[in-house]
């Protein structure tokens, strides 16, 4: 076991024994990585309330601190005041893990994250640079559907129960398009491993060679978080509240956050995936100044996920069904194969580069030019497509009108 | 092994106990949501082990596929069968049980422990890893034609067999096909 980075700092304080040492090392690397999405939550919610206000035309929490800022802080207060229930006829280990588990499922995601730039052996500040990160990320983020199953079976109410079954045909199904969109990025870079795949997009950035990559993702982890158009599992009007019903206080809040931090996570992960994480100008003279790339890109698309959910209705969860089977499935397995090719193709005649972490600028543009160009015309083809059908229902539909017209008219 | 670390060896506890511990949960609880719930917890001891023997690749997957899929399709099933998760009486049969698990020990014993009860040396898993050295090679070794591409494809084949078979079963017949097949 090697020291290096926190150990050795631990070590220079006066640790003497080694093992012991790396463990303290670990121990605070630990606590520092957990701590971002806790206190960045603690805005999120204040920065979502607020723009949701400003779409529905209203202002939003202004009176708690300074424009609101503290708002969230008296929620929070409010929420650790309240009474802690637990329903009688529920399961009560069960009942009081979910929301232990559905937290921990978004936070664990932020061990791999790279935050900023590093000189030195894994090449970033990050919890941990794993060979597989990227899988790490689908595997950690399933046992956010283990969480709500449980508390809709834990609660033993019959709302939370119809909401957890709604989880396993959504969450599960959409991790589908899900899984084969982030196997784009992990093809162009080679590896699993989140900071070789910000490395391989030094010279360009994946979003520009794979932007229908990047739409999939988007959509398919709007899907995951449960937010609107796709907010099914909470569907207030049809199921109260759906799988956290039952659930009061600072459990519910529980819940509540690892939405909302779920949410930002996913934009997080589509700015390190697709446009570069921490690069951006300045990055490497000063690695701080990473950070706030990184925050900024994963803002913008958390700004859009945040748009898409407080302007588009609820779809129903036939439509959502037959979206991600007969369309999303589909497209994502056919853009796999087509990108898999093209990149095989151009690798084996020499116009794209096998290393694109050192590569050029120059050496990344065929590539870059070859894959939006097929990006285009398949989208162009998509949706030539769904206009097709759409005009195919209508005639149908005018069809259908016109015999019941006649009909009507011969009696 | 030359120094063992205190760490590693704790690890070890950890994850035997949380192993053994979930699967005597399974088979004791009554309730079948919380026999479940038990699996996931031994199959996530199970994935703590790949970590220790540096196997990172599988222990992601153990958890996607075992707890991510196919226990949470378990506590569906589970849940869709409600009057099932309240079991009181017990469905034992103690006779072929007893025979069962008797045989499984003993096919696990000469099967798998006793050809490397003896020569089974410790093992610095460095060694391990300058031949078996990350995901690559591992997904290399799958598809190259000296690895196992043979079973690799036959594995895909029946599970492709088993999936249409699924839905084939699973599907309603239809009213204009009732004729058809009668």
């Amino acid at each position: 076991m090697d020291c290096v980075a926190l150990c050795q700092v631990v070590q220079s304080l006066g640790v003497a024994d080694p093992s012991l040492a790396r463990f303290i090392g670990l121990l605070i690397a630990v606590v520092l990585v957990s701590g971002v999405p806790l206190l960045t939550v603690v805005f999120l919610i204040l920065a979502e309330r607020k723009i949701a206000a400003r779409i529905q035309d209203r202002i939003g929490p202004n009176r708690v601190g300074p424009y609101g800022l503290l708002q969230t802080v008296a929620d929070l207060l409010k929420l650790l005041g309240k009474e802690d229930i637990t329903p009688a006829a529920a399961d009560r280990v069960l009942y009081n893990a979910a929301p232990l588990i559905s937290f921990a499922s978004v936070v664990l995601i932020w061990a791999v994250i790279p935050f900023m730039y590093a000189a030195n052996e894994p090449g970033a500040v990050v919890g941990v640079d794993l060979d597989i990160g990227v899988l790490y990320f689908v595997a950690v983020a399933s046992l956010g559907t283990l969480a709500i199953m449980t508390a809709g079976w834990a609660s033993n109410n019959k709302y939370a129960l119809l909401g957890a079954f709604r989880v396993v045909a959504l969450l599960v199904s959409y991790e589908i398009p899900l899984v084969f969109a982030l196997l784009i990025p992990v093809m162009f870079a080679g590896s699993m491993s989140m900071v070789d795949i910000i490395e391989a997009q030094s010279h360009m950035w994946f979003i520009f060679m794979a932007p229908l990559a990047t739409f999939l993702f988007f959509i398919s982890s709007q899907a995951e978080t449960g937010r609107a158009p796709f907010d099914l599992i909470e569907a207030e009007s049809e199921l109260v509240a759906g799988f956290n019903i039952e659930y009061s206080g600072m459990k519910f809040g529980m819940f509540f956050a690892a939405e909302f931090l779920h949410v930002f996570t996913n934009g997080i992960l589509l700015a390190i995936l697709y446009m570069g994480g921490y690069l951006g100008f300045l990055y490497q003279v000063f690695p701080p100044i990473g950070f706030l790339w990184l925050g900024l890109k994963g803002t913008i698309f958390y700004f859009i996920s945040l748009w898409l959910r407080n302007t588009l209705p609820r779809l129903r969860i036939d439509q959502v069904m037959g979206f991600n089977w007969f369309f999303l499935v589909p497209v994502s397995i056919l853009n796999v194969i087509l990108t898999a090719l093209i990149l095989k193709l151009m690798q084996l005649a020499g116009w794209a580069p096998t290393d694109m972490a050192n590569s050029s600028l120059i050496g990344m543009l065929p590539i870059t030019i070859v894959l939006l160009a097929k990006d285009v015309i398949m989208i162009v083809m998509i949706m030539g497509r769904v206009a097709l059908e759409g005009r195919e229902a209508r005639a149908a539909e005018q069809r259908l009108n016109d015999d019941l017209l006649v009909t009507a008219a011969g009696d | 092994m030359n120094d063992i670390n205190i760490f590693l060896i704790l690890a070890w506890v950890v994850f035997t106990i949380i192993t053994l511990g979930g699967a005597l949960g399974v088979v004791t609880t009554r309730n079948l949501f919380r026999g479940t719930i038990w699996l996931m917890v031994s199959l996530f001891g199970v994935a703590g082990y790949y970590v220790l023997l540096e196997a990172p690749f599988l222990a992601a997957v153990q958890v996607l596929v075992y707890i991510g899929a196919i226990a949470i399709l378990f506590t569906f099933a589970v849940m869709l069968t409600r009057s099932l998760t309240q079991l009181t009486d017990r469905y034992n049969r103690p006779i072929a049980n007893v025979v069962g698990a008797v045989l499984l020990f003993v096919l696990l014993m000469v099967g798998v422990i006793l050809p490397i009860w003896f020569t089974n040396e410790p093992v610095d898993p460095a060694i391990i890893n300058a031949q078996v050295q990350d995901t690559r090679d591992l997904g290399e070794a799958l598809v190259s034609k000296d690895g196992f591409v043979i079973p690799f494809e036959v594995v895909s084949l029946l599970l492709t067999a088993a999936m249409i078979g699924a839905i084939v079963i699973a599907r309603e017949v239809e009213e204009d096909e009732k004729g058809k097949r009668a």
